[in-house]
């Protein structure tokens, strides 16, 4: 620092708020996909305790089962879906900005980009729902 | 249209104020008025005390820029009329120490710029004997990136350099980044340490305002995120290939 700053006054120095991200649509939306982490990680829970009452027996499967379809959990799974799809979407949409631009000859629209990770959900999810509905 | 509008400007004296406060003013609403226009009206007729930067009126000296609304912008190149029938809050941009008023402490961010080294760095000793040619792809890999006017609208619209001082930065990491990718250029391993730190490029966590409110159409959040991937290459490169660097 200069020697001569020690007699100047002294700047003003904001502080930011704590709920700062409540300030703008684009700051809340950020931070509600970081905090979608929350039900991510709640959906790989579910998934772990699927797959313990699975291996555990039909007893425990039907436990599982009549657990998730209480209405506390059931209205926590439908909030989930939605942030996980919020999750999943602008996800796919930072895919174009992190991938290698420089291997192609041109910059290609970030739509375009994105659109083989939107693909391959759609593909995941139709076999799913298959499986799901006994088609298949 | 109103006749006038109300601007709700920030004040603040460092010999008399210990924090911000907001004067009133009632401005003529001109549809050809700029807000620069607007608070020359009151430094020339209403309060020569205000205190703000300006300098060249055409969006390319980058002083002008304040908060708007709660939306950092150029006030030279923000039309007056788009906020009509207002009122207008302006104030300092934010996330920066405020000298007065509208005057922000710029140091923290020159500091910053420095410290990237944006200038061509060449290691062949003496001066070139021509000039170094440049193919229009190799301009077009970094040319967006040396639109930036150094404004400093993306430090006021990140709320990761505002939670974190000491994080470097949307234009300094986007401006080392375009002499990283300038093919004249040969100190990207020099700036490596600036830019791959914690309190650089991995600070980042892609909000993405900064590309947005950017008034020259750089895109800062874009050149983070792709040196985001150089630097995971050469991390990896120095683990495949630990002799590469010696």
């Amino acid at each position: 620092m200069p020697q001569y700053r020690q007699f100047q006054p002294k700047p003003y120095r904001p502080e930011m708020r704590a709920y700062w991200y409540f300030d703008r649509w684009p700051y809340l939306k950020f931070i509600l996909r970081e905090a979608s982490s929350i039900f991510v990680a709640w959906f790989a829970v579910v998934i772990l305790l699927q797959l313990n009452a699975v291996i555990s027996g039909p007893t425990a499967y039907a436990n599982f089962q009549r657990w998730m379809a209480t209405p506390a959990v059931f209205i926590v799974n439908v909030i989930s879906f939605v942030f996980i799809c919020f999750h999943a979407i602008t996800w796919f949409m930072l895919v174009p900005r992190v991938m290698a631009r420089q291997v192609l000859e041109r910059p290609t629209p970030d739509l375009m980009s994105a659109a083989p990770s939107f693909g391959i959900w759609l593909v995941a999810s139709v076999i799913v729902a298959l499986f799901a509905l006994r088609v298949i | 249209m109103a006749d006038t509008i109300i601007l709700e400007v920030a004040r603040f004296s460092p010999e008399r104020d210990s924090e911000i406060t907001y004067q009133t003013f009632e401005v003529p609403l001109r549809a050809d008025w700029m807000l620069l226009d607007a608070l020359n009206y009151i430094k020339d007729n209403l309060d020569g005390s205000l205190t703000f930067r300006w300098s060249c009126r055409m969006g390319i000296c980058g002083s002008c820029g304040m908060m708007v609304n709660g939306v950092p912008k150029l006030t030279c190149e923000t039309l007056i009329s788009e906020f009509a029938p207002g009122p207008v809050r302006i104030e300092p941009l934010e996330h920066f120490p405020v000298v007065k008023d509208l005057v922000i402490d710029m140091d923290v961010f020159l500091e910053k710029l420095q410290a990237v080294r944006p200038w061509i760095v060449r290691k062949d000793e003496g001066l070139p004997q021509r000039e170094f040619l440049q193919t229009p792809a190799q301009l077009d890999t970094f040319h967006q990136y040396s639109l930036c006017i150094n404004c400093m609208l993306c430090y006021a619209a990140c709320p990761v350099f505002g939670l974190d001082p000491q994080f470097v930065g949307p234009a300094a990491l986007a401006l080392a980044e375009r002499y990283n990718l300038d093919s004249r250029d040969q100190g990207a391993s020099e700036r490596t340490d600036v830019l791959s730190q914690h309190d650089g490029i991995w600070d980042c966590t892609v909000v993405g305002e900064c590309s947005t409110v950017c008034p020259k159409g750089v895109d800062p959040s874009l050149a983070i995120q792709q040196y985001k991937l150089t630097a995971t290459k050469e991390w990896f490169k120095t683990w495949l290939l630990p002799w590469g660097n010696k």
